[in-house]
């Protein structure tokens, strides 16, 4: 746990005249499980979404294992990356999604097996093994030939969180796991996001609205409002004594509704 | 006489019985310039479609240019200037090659809507799963869009595919034997056209309806999820 794995540098990004990200300040060190918790609005999904690549950032820069995510170095100066510096950069990263994005028309199998054969240039055996063992991870193993609408909403997940770890990444992005997930099957998620924590040097960086959760994996918590990060600490420290009081507000209201 | 088939005049019923092998010779002209231009259709109006996608407008403005001039202009001129102009270039076809290329030309137009339609409808949560793997965007298009749009793209295909049927007898100015020109021969010959363009209308409504319910079979077949991949 020493040099920062992702950083942003007073990066901004707005739609318009709404500022999603203002200036924001925000470091993950390698092997962290940081929690992002605010208000919906606050800037939280966007951290994950721009890290991924999937949004665009209008101001600062952001950095990945030290090299800008959004930028090359080109005669000293930092101009926008082109697509094969996005796609080396991306490797790093793994997300998985609140609607799962699974692909509806490819077996459970091939949705966890087709990057590692079309992006890392694994055999297709190769892959299937590696996919295999991640679902038995997942605790899937009898799921492979299975088509995604044939699954449980918790299941999906499950298999979207074995998709994303099949590409071997250093920083997992979860972006609200479970909250397209029916109540009952958020905890068989949650399970298997706290065992990736617990058993892992992977660099986790959640958003949820699972407080409970947040307070058990993370090692530290972030609480964002207005794209910026308004207060940050251990889970403890966070939870049972938040300093700011937009913290104090937030908190009880999730807590108590 | 019509292909070597003599016919019989004398009942309205024996003639049309002597003519039906002739007008199954059409038909089946008509058949193969059916499927021809169907063909040329799906494929050029896929890479039309792709063209009319892409980022750069240097690539997409002439492709939508391309394919509002086709679509604006009848299918007679286009075949009459694929016929009788690009020889004096030294491209030479066969009048039924022409005309199926002509066919295919026309309907390229509309089928690449059909085609960018059908991608537009795939939600941007595939393409965001696709980014976010690494995939190279050509393998996002042919195995994450592509097998997911063509499911919901099939009956409006097959909409075009009878419309293409119902245009081959234009094929007949540039001397393809198609059904409806064989029958006007025939008319023509026998100075009764009652019987051979009657036939000609009921010979079409049995194919468009055959046409239609393959479509209709292959919809119904095809998993609404997409092309699967094992």
């Amino acid at each position: 746990m020493t040099d920062p794995i992702i950083k942003f540098d007073k990066v901004g990004k707005s739609y318009g005249s709404l500022k999603v990200l203002d200036g924001l300040d925000f470091e993950v060190k390698r092997g962290e499980k940081v929690t992002i918790i605010g208000p919906s609005g606050s800037g939280k999904s966007t951290v994950l979404r721009v890290l991924m690549t999937l949004e665009t950032i209008n101001d600062g820069v952001v950095y990945v294992g030290n090299e800008p995510l959004w930028h090359e170095q080109r005669n000293g100066t930092l101009v926008p990356a082109g697509e094969e510096h996005l796609r080396k950069m991306r490797r790093q990263l793994g997300m998985v999604f609140q609607q799962f994005n699974l692909f509806p028309h490819m077996t459970v199998r091939r949705n966890i097996a087709e990057a590692p054969v079309k992006v890392l240039g694994l055999s297709r055996q190769d892959a299937n093994q590696r996919a295999d063992e991640l679902l038995e991870m997942v605790g899937l193993a009898d799921q492979a030939h299975k088509y995604p609408h044939q699954l449980s909403g918790g299941q999906q997940q499950r298999v979207g969180i074995a998709r994303a770890l099949a590409m071997r990444p250093k920083v997992m992005l979860f972006d609200e796991p479970t909250s397209a997930l029916d109540p009952e099957l958020v905890g068989e998620v949650l399970n298997v996001i706290a065992r990736l924590a617990s058993e892992h040097d992977l660099t986790m960086l959640l958003v949820t609205h699972e407080m409970r959760f947040a307070r058990e994996v993370s090692d530290r918590v972030c609480f964002f409002d207005k794209g910026q990060m308004k207060e940050q600490g251990t889970p403890d420290e966070l939870f049972t004594a938040p300093k700011e009081q937009r913290t104090r507000d937030f908190l009880k209201a999730v807590l108590n509704g | 006489m019509l292909f070597g088939f003599e016919w019989d005049t004398s009942s309205e019923l024996a003639f049309a019985w002597s003519i039906l092998p002739i007008l199954l010779i059409g038909l089946w002209v008509t058949v193969q310039a059916t499927v021809l231009g169907f063909v040329v259709a799906l494929v050029l109006g896929l890479i039309l479609a792709v063209l009319k996608g892409a980022p750069s407008r240097l690539i997409s403005w002439p492709a939508n240019v391309l394919c509002e001039f086709i679509r604006d202009t009848p299918l007679l001129i286009q075949l009459f200037f694929l016929y009788y102009v690009l020889p004096e270039y030294g491209l030479v076809l066969p009048a039924f090659m022409t005309g199926a290329l002509a066919l295919g030309l026309q309907y390229s137009a509309y089928t690449s809507e059909v085609y960018r339609a059908g991608l537009q409808a795939i939600g941007r949560d595939q393409r965001e799963a696709a980014r976010a793997l690494n995939f190279p965007s050509a393998h996002t298009f042919t195995h994450v869009l592509l097998p997911q749009a063509i499911p919901r793209i099939i009956p409006a295909m097959g909409n075009y595919l009878v419309s293409i049927m119902k245009d081959v007898p234009v094929l007949s100015v540039v001397t393809v034997l198609e059904m409806l020109n064989v029958a006007k021969i025939i008319g023509d010959r026998t100075f009764d056209y009652m019987v051979p363009l009657s036939m000609v209308g009921g010979l079409y409504l049995i194919m468009t309806l055959v046409a239609s319910a393959g479509v209709r079979l292959l919809d119904t077949r095809l998993p609404k999820q997409g092309l699967p991949l094992k």
